[in-house]
């Protein structure tokens, strides 16, 4: 039988188990993609730094080799279900099933699909992307920047809470990363694009985290990027490819339009799939917003209301890298005194 | 030729980033950089001496001039009475009586009014 089996192998789960290895307990980690890592292969850089996300990945995996983790890849979990003597039996796409004393959900979230906000005009304009779409961009090409029409933009538009704090989605709550993200976004156009000009499009702003406050000074004052407080209520496509924003500067008290050559969606989290299949085969609780509840918000963050089955990461709501790693170090002190108890 | 008639046409209220007039603001922000750190939060027009008699109103002359807008800043701007209060105040460490000043001599330097 196995210390611990978790589930995912990206940043949550890789620190959780390099932790636990330290602690001395035997882990296992499932992964279905055929790369550890998870979202971060997606994303250029990392506030509030702007370190690029593949030295993280790079210090990772240099870690799992040190520490010889095991990882089966390309492996799904399907279901998880408590025995009688209390540890758990995991079965996965592979016809396989493992034993375990303990369980981690470290299987993260979902990019909110934009294409659900039609009035965005997601995949039916051209020139509308999203924000893990520009990171792709800047994480191909450093050197110059250009919209998908290949133009060079006059002007951009950054569109916050896309899929987060909106009823209409289904998602009413806040995605804690994407006004920070948006900030991060718009002074690297201006690094790439002096001339361009950058607008974010904001109902608040959540700049709560160490560094983000100055960031988002340094796009007002250095970089001119300019903060209008108002939700984009729809998109026309003009003739040239370019995009007519409607919305009302709320600060102005009257409606706007404006055109731009570029609109960037700040698309929000959504609980993993994974999360709906867990909760039905082991009865994991997971709140309205479909993310795991854990089993006391303050004091134990990790555990869940299943003995042994313990969180790591965005399984239970959305975090930033930071926030991620802090919690998985403390799944495995969770983990290990459930253990060792 | 409905005006004859009695009628009336109304102008648009919608903000157009088209067609807006960035002399000022792009004057105030080169000599006065911090402006544009405003968060809109209106520290400045709570302690403001004039605001609490007139219709003055210093945090939404930000919004004017950002959108062009200088007819009521015009009417508004001798309102003030540069007493320094909403300098004291604000968050963002603002020259707020520097911009005032800027403002005033920006309307006449670029021929603003009329």
């Amino acid at each position: 039988m196995i210390d611990v089996l978790i589930i995912g192998g990206g940043i949550a789960g890789i620190e959780t188990a390099c932790s636990l290895q330290e602690l001395g307990l035997e882990t296992l980690i499932i992964e279905k993609e055929k790369q550890i890592g998870g979202h971060l292969n997606n994303w250029d850089t990392l506030f509030p730094t702007k370190r690029s996300a593949s030295e993280i990945l790079e210090y990772y995996t240099e870690q799992i080799r040190k520490k010889s983790i095991t990882i089966y890849l390309n492996t799904t979990v399907t279901s998880i279900r408590k025995q009688d003597d209390g540890s758990f039996e995991v079965y996965t796409s592979r016809e396989v099933s493992f034993k375990s004393k303990t369980v981690v959900m470290a299987h993260g979230f979902s990019l909110f699909n934009a294409q659900r906000k039609e009035e965005y005009g997601y995949k039916i304009y051209e020139n509308v992307i999203t924000s893990a779409d520009l990171e792709q961009t800047f994480k191909q090409n450093n050197d110059v920047f250009v919209n998908p029409m290949g133009k060079i933009p006059e002007r951009v538009a950054f569109i916050h809470c896309v899929g987060s704090r909106d009823e209409k989605s289904g998602n009413h709550y806040c995605s804690k990363v994407c006004c920070i993200t948006a900030v991060k976004q718009a002074i690297k156009v201006k690094q790439l694009s002096p001339q361009t000009q950058v607008f974010c499009f904001y109902m608040d702003l959540r700049l709560y985290g160490r560094g983000f406050e100055e960031m988002y000074r340094e796009a007002q004052e250095k970089w001119g990027v300019q903060f209008i407080r108002g939700r984009l209520s729809e998109v026309a496509e003009n003739i040239d490819g370019s995009l007519q924003l409607k919305a009302e500067d709320t600060l102005a008290a009257r409606p706007f339009k404006m055109s731009v050559d570029m609109l960037v969606l700040m698309v929000g989290f959504e609980a993993n799939k994974s999360t709906a299949l867990f909760h039905n085969s082991c009865g994991v609780a997971c709140t309205e917003s479909r993310f795991i509840q854990p089993r006391h918000h303050h004091l134990s963050a990790n555990a869940t209301n299943i003995d042994g089955l313990f969180t790591a990461g965005t399984s239970i709501a959305p975090l930033s890298v930071f926030d991620t790693l802090n919690h998985a170090k403390a799944a495995a002190f969770a983990i290990h005194s459930y253990i060792t108890k | 030729m409905m005006k004859q008639f009695g009628y009336n046409s109304l102008k648009s209220r919608t903000i157009d980033y088209k067609n807006i007039n960035t002399t000022l603001i792009s004057y105030i922000i080169k000599n006065e950089p911090s402006f544009s750190s405003c968060i809109s939060c209106g520290s400045c027009t709570a302690t403001c001496s004039a605001a609490n008699l007139t219709f003055f109103n210093i945090r939404r002359l930000n919004i004017q001039i950002r959108l062009g807008e200088f007819e009521n800043i015009r009417q508004e701007i001798d309102k003030c009475m540069l007493c320094g209060k909403c300098l004291l105040v604000c968050p963002r460490g603002i020259n707020t009586r520097n911009v005032i000043m800027l403002i005033k001599k920006g309307l006449v330097t670029f021929n603003l009014v009329e």
